[in-house]
This record gives structure tokens, sequence and C-alpha cells, in this order.
């Protein structure tokens, strides 16, 4: 086993009956990596999972863990632990007792017990619910003990489904950074699913972008929010301006279009609506929408391309609806995409 | 207040005193003093209620009554948790086929159960009746038991048995551990609902009799051939004291309405 694959997909295709739901996944993940599966719903985010905590059984290729091969290995016998999107607690079971039943499992009894499923609840804040029963907690606690659950297993991996949207925005933020905490103090590796750009650029050390069951694109945060290689990724972490390359030329919806620079070579071009330039350039653009967002105000523009959007500066003067305005798409801050869907 | 306002409260009414009122006339003439089976009850009297406790043949009936309920239901329970099980949690093919085979026994008249049981089990077979009766009273509360444990582990989310899983136990341990504790408020009301079902159950019982060997319900049809003197109505009151406090009690501590 490398260390760059502590965990390893192979030619990973899951179905459903006869429905291919992920075909031919193959990925590598290092020990103590904290990975984000990203897509859209139904793209097999949470098939993938499952495939990995082995409730779901592989139609072919291969999951090796820690060197072993688990294709094959019941989910009890793994050491894979699972957040459900859902919580999954025991509804008539203590949040202890909850915390207590894997390790009641195996073997564990008396003051040993007491000590990890006390140490457990501590390191999520929960000591002083241990004798609720989950229906008294709130959805973020019972997240927690979940959490708790899992980690005094000792999991070699831990798979968390949408560990944050059922979530309140502020509780949110909350446990990012619990999961982070938790990550970096056990150094358990990690993966979570969820379908928010924001919330996969601010937590993992890779992002995993997926796209109809297959792998679109793999990188650090850096990569996949200024590199997406496709015009499926660039769109899923907010470029608001695609087009494809033909002859040098974009394909817009008003026809082929000359760029004012040398165009690159790719399949297409993207540009977040920061990087258009507003009030100069060989383009002509009428103000058909405008909202105000703070310390940035975006704009929606009628032009030869079809619909632009285009941000500035709030401190900037505004223009009203109806203006003309110049404006230019510059090559040189395109996102070079290699594929276009 | 016009006709109208009334009509709802007028039908309420009619509703309670049809099906109150019988009750209360059995409770009344249990009451008698008199000799025959009467309303109004002639005078007032314990006699009756305290005959009840002296004839044997309704002693054995209703041990063999009792035998029945508990012991059919039970094993309704056994058969109809896992099947209720496997029906709710995996697309078996032919899963609707399987629901409505074992509601048969709700749909088809108990007396055509009874007869056939008769006619082509116990006579060809030589089956005895007690065995009879007991298969019998099992197919009567098996639909009862799936309906009632199908709809608690309906309830139940089954990633929570994923969940006990991941955490090391197996399948079936699962099913033990965090299935059965859940769905413990259904087999309960399962239970009790099987047992007032086959207690007071007299179709399909009523072919089924034989020496000394009598549901309860059948022997008090039998009796009152003979004798018609208030003790039926006597243990019809205690009887149906019992299952309302049985009832009660399960309502109370169960909420077993929640299943039903
Ligand atoms: N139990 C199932 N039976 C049949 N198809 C399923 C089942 N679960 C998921 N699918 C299908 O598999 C695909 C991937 O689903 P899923 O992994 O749940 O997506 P995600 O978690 O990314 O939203 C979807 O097209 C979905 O409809
Ligand atoms: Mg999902």
């Amino acid at each position: 086993m490398s260390d760059a694959s502590y965990l390893s997909l192979e030619k990973l295709t899951l179905a459903y009956g006869d429905t291919v739901a992920v075909a031919d996944l193959d990925l590598d993940i290092r020990k103590g990596e904290l990975i984000a599966l990203l897509g859209p719903s139904g793209c097999g985010k949470t098939t993938t999972m499952r495939a990995i905590a082995g409730l779901l059984p592989v139609k072919s290729g291969r999951v090796r863990l820690d060197g072993a091969d688990m294709t094959r290995v019941p989910a009890n016998k793994r050491a894979v632990g699972l957040v459900f999107q859902s919580y999954a607690l025991f509804p008539h079971l203590s949040v202890y007792e909850n915390v207590a039943f894997g390790l009641k499992l195996k073997g564990m009894r008396g003051a040993e017990l007491d000590a990890k499923v006390q140490a457990g609840l501590k390191s999520v804040g929960l000591s002083s619910f241990a004798n609720r029963k989950p229906a008294e907690l709130s959805g973020g606690q019972q997240q927690r003990v979940a959490l708790a659950r899992s980690m005094v297993m000792e999991p070699k991996v831990l798979l968390l489904d949408e560990p944050l949207s059922n979530l309140d925005a502020r509780l949110r933020l909350e446990m990012r950074t619990e999961l982070q905490r938790v990550q970096k103090e056990t150094g358990v590796t990690m993966i979570f699913v969820t379908h928010d750009q924001a919330e996969a650029l601010a937590l993992a050390d890779r992002i995993v972008v997926m796209k109809g069951g297959a792998i679109e694109q793999i990188g650090t945060p850096e990569d996949i929010y200024n590199r997406p290689v496709s015009s499926f990724v660039a769109d899923f972490v907010g470029f608001e301006n695609i087009f494809p390359l033909e002859g040098g030329q974009l394909r817009t919806s008003g026809g082929l279009i000359e760029l004012s620079g040398e165009a690159p070579s790719a399949a297409g071009l993207a540009w977040r609506p920061r990087m258009v330039t507003l009030g100069t350039g060989p383009f002509r653009g009428t103000v058909r929408g405008t909202s105000f967002a703070g310390d940035s105000r975006e704009y929606l523009l009628d032009t030869s391309f079809g619909a632009i959007k285009a941000e500035v500066e709030a401190g900037l003067p505004a223009h009203a609806l109806g203006a003309d305005l110049l404006f230019d798409l510059p090559a040189e801050k395109a996102a070079l995409l290699s594929k276009f869907s | 207040m016009n006709a109208r306002s009334l009509f709802i409260p007028a039908t309420l009414f009619l509703v309670i005193a049809f099906l109150i009122g019988p009750f209360l006339i059995i409770v009344a003439a249990s009451f008698s003093a008199g000799e025959t089976l009467a309303f109004p009850p002639q005078g007032f009297s314990l006699r009756w209620i305290a005959k009840v406790f002296t004839v044997e043949s309704f002693q054995a009936s209703f041990a063999m009554s009792l035998f029945l309920a508990i012991g059919g239901t039970a094993a309704a329970l056994v058969l109809g948790i896992p099947a209720s099980y496997a029906l709710s949690r995996y697309k078996l093919p032919g899963a609707e086929i399987v629901r409505t085979v074992v509601s048969a026994p709700i749909i088809v008249p108990g007396i055509i159960v009874g007869l056939a049981l008769l006619r082509y089990i116990v006579v060809p077979f030589q089956v005895g009746i007690t065995l009879a009766l007991f298969v019998a009273h099992t197919a009567l509360v098996l639909p009862y038991a799936v309906r009632v444990v199908s709809a608690s582990l309906d309830n139940l989310r089954s990633d929570i048995e994923e969940a006990a899983v991941l955490l090391g136990s197996s399948r079936l341990g699962a099913f033990f551990r965090v299935v059965m504790p859940n769905i413990r408020g259904g087999i309960m009301s399962a239970f009790i609902l099987g047992f007032v079902t086959s207690f007071n159950q007299v179709p399909v019982s009523l072919f089924l009799s034989g020496p000394g060997v009598r549901t309860l319900p059948v022997d008090m049809i039998a009796y009152m051939e003979i004798v018609f003197d208030p003790s039926v109505a006597a243990l019809s009151s205690l009887l149906a004291f019992l299952s309302i406090g049985i009832v009660f009690a399960a309502e109370r501590f169960l909420g077993f309405s929640r299943y039903v």
C-alpha cells in the first residue's frame, strides 16, 4: 500500500438492479485526508458512500482499504463509520447508550466503556445530555451524537452524508468548524458528501466533483475554484459566463464572436461575473437587471453574446436599467475548459 | 334550536344508544333475581354472577378460550412479525398478493373458514379438535398481527438497522437490538387486538367442537339452548368488563389507539 492510496476505489461500478448509478469510478485517497464529494442531487454520491461502507454490494471493481481488499467484506467488519443524512440515531436508547452501542458490541464493559463514552460525548460538547433520548435533542445535537457514536469506534474512514444540509445557517458554520477540528485532532480519513460548493471549498483538502455517476474533476479547492476542467464544474463553482470555442471564436446564442485578444486553445472558456470588464471594451450591452450585494453590484446585460453577468465593486457609480455599457470578456482571464457538455 | 341543528346531536345519541344500549341491558339482566333471562330485571341479586363460577363446562371452555387467545395470538405474532418485516423492508415480487392473502381471513366469513377446516382438514386427516382450533385461531389473528406490526414498522426508519450494522452488529442482531425494541408498542397492541378477536370469536369455532372441547362463546350458546337463566348474561357482562379493562390498560400504558 502506498501512502497515496489508503482508500482506493478501482473501476467501481454500482447499480440498482439493472440501472447503473456509478460507473468505472477510480479514486485514491491518502490517509488522514479530508475529501469532499461534490455534485448535484442524483449524481451518485450517496451510492458511492454506501458502497465504501459495504451497505451496497459492488457490481464490479474493487474497494481497498489500508492494504486489504474490502470488496466482499461485510459492512460490520469494515471499520468504516457513516454519519447518515438522517442521523439514524436509535430512538429507544439514550444519548449515552447510542454512543455506547458499538463499543458494547466490541465487548467493552465497565470503567473502560464509561470512559470512552464520556470522552466521546465530551468531544462533541454533549456531556450534560447523556440521559436524553434522541427525540429530545435539536437537529444539530442529534448530528453531534451521530458523529460521536461513529468516532468512538475509531473507524479507518469516516463517511458523512450531507452532514450540514439539514442544519440552519448558523449551526452549519459551527458544525463545519467542529468537523474540521475532529478531523485534525484524530487524523481520521474523512469523506463528506455535499451539494454545496462553498462547503466543499471551505472544508476539504481535495474535492471530487461528480456528475452522472462519474468523476468530473479531482483537485484542491484552489484547482476546482480557479481551474475547472469542464463547463459542468465551471457552472457548479460559480462561473456564470460559459461558452464553447470553435476555431478561435466563441459560440454564443448570437452566433460566432471573435474575442478581443488572442483566443487560447480549449474546448470552451468561462468567466466569473467579476472577471468581466465593465465600462471599456469592444462589446456593447444593455443593462437588463441589477442587484446590490453589499460590497459588490451585479449587472445582467443584454448583449450579442446573449445574457452576460458582470460584477463590480459597489463603490463605483451605479448604472441604471436600460443604460448602454461597453464591456469586455478578457481572454487572458478566462478559465480554460477542456470539456464542454 | 331549529331542526337542522338538532339533527347531528340526535344522530349521535342514537348511535351511542344502539352501541351501548344492548350492553347496558345485558348488564342489568345479570343482576336479576328472577329465574329467566329478562329485561327489565326482576329484583336485584348477585346469584347469577355467583352461579357462573360454579358451571363446570364454563371453566373448561374458559380455559380453552384463554389458551387459544394467548397461544394463537402468540403463534400469529411469531409468524406475523417476520412476515411484516419482509413485506416492509424488501421489495419482494408479489408483496401485494401476499398482503391480500394474509388479510383473507378478515374478508372471508368466519363460518366458511370453520366449515372448510372441518370438512377438508379435520375430518379427512383426523386432526384433533384442539389442534384445529389452535390453527384456526392463529390464522384468524394473523391478519391483525401483520397489519398492526406493519404499521409500526412503516413508521420506523430502516437506516437505524444499517447504522447498527456499521457499528458492528449482524443483520439479525440489528433486528433484535434496534427494530424489536422500537416496535414493542405495536407488538403489544397486536397482541391485545388478537387476544380480544380470538376470545370473542364464534363462527370459526362453531364447527370445531368435540366432546369436552369448546370455546367459551360456543359453550355459552350451547348452554342457552338448554337453560335460559340470567347466568349467560352475567358471564357476558364479566367478559365485557374484562375486555374493556384490558383495552383501557393498553390505551393508558401503550397508546394502543396509535397502532390500530
Ligand atoms: N434505492 C434505489 N433504487 C434505485 N435507484 C436508486 C436508489 N437510490 C438511488 N438511486 C438512483 O441512483 C442515482 C444516484 O443516487 P444517489 O447516490 O442517491 O445520488 P446523490 O446522493 O448524489 O444525490 C440516482 O439516479 C438515483 O435515482
Ligand atoms: Mg444523497
